[in-house]
């Protein structure tokens, strides 16, 4: 008996904490949900994320609309189905406000169903997948990063000015990695000799698409690789004895994350992003001044992109004067992004994903730091190209 | 043509470090009958400590050394902790308890390293490529591994072939009550190759560091690949390893590459990028599959029980 | 293998009141509970957990019946699960929302597939078993990643639940759970009637020393690759309830990782125990949820248990409850 009572004593009493969790009665305090990566290659993106939303909170006081904010983070382990399982948690368990977050295009979709379905106003800070700009669109999700195809149309339109003929394209097999080279395609008038996608996350080696590029004798080769993967691309890169032979373009394949350890190896590559650490508006000298007085290090565009889901979803509970069960109110009133974005000028389209400049960045040393820097506005007031496939529209 | 040679390279690349792991893989399971799912922990750690040493050395080398070192010395304390009891057990126990210690080992790493991961950096001598054919470049570093594996197999068949305790093993891989009969400590020898097996996992691990990975979890992917190896192989047979495992990273290496090239003669671009690498996948593990049924023993069996 | 030792034969489990049954009764009775508990407290996160418990444990008892019964380990049962599931979503993505279609597709292929790798596989004994049957679960694996019109690695999101008209409606949570605790105590029903049948007892035999049983005049191949097929095949309508539980199917649930977990579940509970798939499942699951809410660090607690669990207690945790010690 002693063994029976032991063994259903043990097994419940490790589950009662999952029951013992009351629903929310009292709205005293904002709870946001936060999905991101935190362990693994790209936990530097999700650090980097994090960071940055309580930097956010700092700088408001700790408060949202004046009320105090409970942040619950949740790692979505890189993988779709560990993501939709903790949004469903959060939702479900936790019974949060809002939710934020999302790096991989691929756990977005994955967990936008249980989003939906739920109504909870959800403030994406970087994933940019097309179906959620398109057919997808909901009037409780809004980003505060861009559409997928956006950078990279940018990116094409510069290979265009500097009269680059053949193009060959690698980016990894997931569905911000085809958004990322269909993009590029969109807008790049030449042609494209070839495009290889690899195995996602897992596949690192790089060297039979590289002798492939080699093979072909393009102009410049372009590529999407994010987080860690873009450091590994690079090295493999150079390694393969390419730079200098073929010239390397890319979107999203380095930042200030991964800069640090690429060095010398970034020099020269060029790349698009729609904010880099020197645009000249005050909200941004104060953030990147703080970030780097707080956390020692630089951020990166998913930090920037982090604030300003923060600053965004301050403004509408400001609006709302707190009153979090007016859930129509707070929506509309996130439509309107009354706040000031460390980008500039701030506004959404009709599908929630904002409207903004793209910029030219390289890499430049500055003693023996390496630094991304600001080299030309490429397009201003870019909207991306799935808005007419979403039936929404503003203020409505 | 001098594409697909540079593509043979990069298979047998990948075919060198999947023997290191199967070698020490075959020898445990050979020898000893036992099914180390944790073998892949073991490759983990030794990447993770060179990454560790390589920062407190600041020499790539030195690192290599002091890993394998620690792998060693971590091969062998596992065994006498948590392995020994496994010994003679039901297949399933094995599989049981050592997936235990694969969520052990991944959360110890965890919470000692952090969640992030690691990197190794390669000397910057390393970081240029060779013109080993007019017109076949090929990365300096995979030419090291490449060399360095092939030194390191023709080491293990010195030590198998040659030496005593190489003796002992062959013995005990064919009928292992004689060898305990002979008055050999078993004990002793069991831990002496489980800490063999260790180090050459650490080995692989620490190679393919500066060009894969550091990260938790990374052990999981590349065992099964190596359990492949050592069925094609036969259980027991450092030679049917070798064999096994170069024909394993060819099939994936030239199938990844050549087969969405294939497919984009019938299929969208978007398909074909997809089926291509899953199809080198799969035809891998179709080959396991028809030896399994043909030549159930392996290509180079070690020997009958 | 050692010799059998489950519960003499034509004892039903309720006459023998030791530990184990009153554990087993208390443990079903807390199951048919939940729900209710869920409606009174206003906390539905509870539903799920438990439903997707229940789910993997009808995944286990299937695993149970070749595993625990006819000594086969499989170590590819997940594949299964992904069979059953994208049955579901392909058909519900291609317009097909109907479960009268989805479901007899989903355990139909899967008891296909179970035919087709029993048949090849079944000539092989002990780790080449196992070898081989991942095998054939890694394949499906990368079919799943490659079907790019299914999302291949990103997964598919299965928008509606499997639709039965006005008979049911998966909707509602608690209905759903409910049907799947009925399935789940049906499927017992029917490996309990199976393994006490001539044909349970053959197989068993087999299980005990397959050249006797050959000698006797069984035909061992056949008894095993049926047991094979219906195991496979109920694995299959396990995964057909997973993609309605989750509203997503991906190939990660066919990953090598989620057989061993099957693996882990059953051998936890107990082989070749009726209820034991249904105590695994839930001890398994139970300790990997609410260990992640105490510590950080999770596995640090249960990795050992699992190595303890192998090395000192045979029988599982079943044989825990029967006093049984390593001998």
């Amino acid at each position: 008996m002693m063994r029976l009572g032991v063994a259903a004593a043990t097994a419940l009493a490790l589950a009662a904490p999952g029951f013992v969790q009351p629903a929310s009665a009292e709205q005293k305090t904002v709870k946001i949900g936060y999905v991101s990566t935190f362990s693994g290659p790209t936990a530097a993106i999700g650090n980097d994320m994090r960071n940055a939303f309580e930097l956010a909170l700092d700088h408001l006081g700790r408060k949202l609309g004046g009320l105090p904010v409970e942040v619950i983070y949740e790692d979505d382990t890189q993988k779709p189905d560990v993501g939709v399982q903790k949004t469903q948690k959060l939702i479900e368990s936790d019974h949060v406000d809002f939710i934020a977050g999302y790096i991989w295009s691929n756990v977005l979709l994955a967990s936008l169903k249980p989003l939906v379905d739920s109504k909870t106003i959800t403030v994406i800070a970087n994933a940019g997948p097309s179906q959620v700009a398109g057919e997808l669109c909901s009037p409780y999700v809004f980003s505060t990063s861009w559409n997928n195809d956006q950078t990279p149309e940018t990116m094409g339109m510069y290979m265009n000015q500097k009269g680059l003929k053949k193009v060959f394209q690698i980016g990894p097999n997931y569905a911000a990695g085809k958004d990322m080279l269909q993009g590029m395609r969109n807008t790049y008038k030449g042609e494209v000799v070839g495009q290889e996608m690899t195995r996602w996350p897992d596949q690192l080696d790089f060297s039979a698409e590289l002798s492939k590029a080699r093979a072909a004798q393009p102009d410049a080769i372009f590529i999407f690789y994010p987080g860690a993967s873009g450091v590994q691309f690079i090295t493999q890169y150079v390694q393969a004895g390419l730079k200098g032979q073929i010239p390397l373009y890319q979107v999203f394949s380095i930042d200030e994350l991964s800069l640090p350890r690429l060095k010398d190896l970034a020099m020269g590559v060029p790349g698009a992003q729609q904010w880099v650490n020197d645009l000249p508006n005050d909200a941004n000298k104060k953030f990147v001044a703080d970030y780097i007085a707080k956390y020692k290090s630089r951020p990166s565009f998913y930090g920037a992109q982090s604030y300003d889901a923060a600053m965004l979803l301050n403004s509408a509970v400001t609006a709302v004067n707190g009153d979090l069960s007016n859930k129509e109110d707070i929506r509309k009133a996130m439509e309107k992004a009354d706040f000031k974005s460390v980008r500039g000028n701030f506004k959404f389209g009709n599908n929630h994903v904002p409207i903004q400049n793209f910029y030219l960045q390289d890499v430049v040393k500055e003693g023996d730091d390496y630094l991304l820097k600001t080299v030309a506005t490429i397009v201003e007031n870019y909207q991306d190209r799935f808005r007419d496939r979403c039936p929404m529209k503003l203020g409505q | 043509m001098l594409y697909f040679f540079e593509q043979c390279l990069n298979g047998i690349q990948l075919g060198m470090l999947l023997f290191l792991l199967a070698a020490g893989l075959t020898l445990v399971f050979g020898i000893m009958d036992l099914v180390n799912l944790a073998h892949g922990s073991l490759y983990m750690l030794g990447a993770y400590f060179a990454a560790t040493f390589a920062t407190l050395t600041g020499s790539f080398t030195l690192a290599l050394i002091l890993a394998l070192v620690a792998s060693l010395i971590a091969g062998m304390v596992l065994e006498v902790i948590a392995i020994r009891p496994l010994y003679g057990r039901d297949h399933l126990d094995q599989v049981l308890g050592t997936f235990g210690l694969i969520l052990l080992f991944n959360e110890l790493v965890r919470l000692i390293w952090g969640p992030e991961g690691r990197t190794l950096s390669l000397p910057p001598e390393m970081l240029t490529a060779v013109q080993i054919l007019p017109g076949v470049h090929y990365p300096i570093y995979r030419l090291v591994i490449i060399l360095a594996t092939l030194a390191v197999a023709g080491l293990l068949y010195v030590l198998v072939m040659r030496t005593r305790l190489g003796m002992l093993v062959r013995a005990g891989a064919s009928n292992r009550e004689m060898v305990g009969a002979l008055g050999i400590n078993i004990k002793l020898l069991y831990t002496l190759v489980f800490g063999l097996g260790a180090t050459l996992a650490g080995f692989a691990g620490v190679m393919q560091a500066p060009i894969l990975t550091v990260q938790i979890g990374m052990g999981e992917n590349i065992l099964i690949l190596a359990f492949v190896v050592i069925i094609i192989g036969g259980i027991g047979s450092i030679r049917g390893a070798f064999v096994a495992a170069i024909i394993v990273g060819l099939i994936d290496t030239l199938g990844r590459s050549f087969l969405s090239d294939l497919l984009h003669l019938f299929l969208s671009n978007n398909a074909a990028q997809t089926l291509g690498p899953s199809l080198s996948s799969m035809s891998i593990y179709m080959l396991m599959a028809a030896i399994l049924v043909f030549r159930p023993e392996g290509l180079f069996p070690a020997a009958s029980r | 293998m050692t010799a059998s030792l489950d519960p003499p034969l034509n004892a039903a489990p309720a006459a023998v009141l030791t530990a184990r049954t009153v554990f087993t009764a208390g443990l079903l009775a807390i199951l048919a509970l939940v729900p209710v508990y869920a409606l009174a407290t206003g906390e539905t996160f509870g539903v799920a957990l438990f439903t997707r418990t229940i789910i993997l444990a009808i995944g286990a008892v299937s695993l149970n019946l070749i595993m625990g019964y006819g000594g086969m380990v499989s170590f590819g049962h997940a594949a299964y699960l992904g069979i059953g599931g994208y049955a579901v979503g392909i058909l519900a993505k291609e317009g097909i929302g109907s479960g009268f279609a989805q479901w007899p597709v989903a355990v139909a292929a899967s008891a296909l597939y179970a035919l087709v790798v029993g048949a090849l596989s079944l000539r092989t004994r002990g780790v080449y078993f196992i070898m081989i049957t991942l095998a054939f679960a890694q394949m499906i694996y990368y079919v799943a990643i490659g079907l790019d019109r299914y999302g291949g690695d990103d997964g598919l999101t299965i928008y509606k639940r499997s639709d039965f008209g006005g008979l049911i409606n998966l909707n509602n949570k608690v209905v759903f759970y409910y049907l799947c605790f009925a399935i789940l105590l049906a499927s017992i029903f029917l490996i309990s009637r199976l393994v006490n049948s001539r044909f349970g007892l053959a197989l068993r035999g087999t299980r005990s020393n397959e050249r006797r049983m050959r000698a006797i005049g069984f035909p061992t191949f056949r008894y095993k690759l049926l047991a094979f097929v219906i195991s496979g095949a109920l694995c299959g309508l396990a995964g057909a309830l997973l993609a309605n539980h989750t509203s997503f199917i991906s190939p990660a649930i066919i990953h090598w990782t989620r057989s061993g977990d099957l693996i882990v579940m059953v051998v936890l509970g107990g082989l070749g125990s009726l209820f034991g798939p249904v105590i695994g499942a839930v001890i398994f699951l139970l300790l990997q949820e609410g260990l992640s809410r105490v510590t950080e660090y999770p596995d640090l607690i249960l990795g050992p248990i699992l190595l303890l669990v192998a090395i000192y207690v045979h029988g599982g945790i079943g044989g825990l409850l029967e006093g049984r010690r390593r001998g």
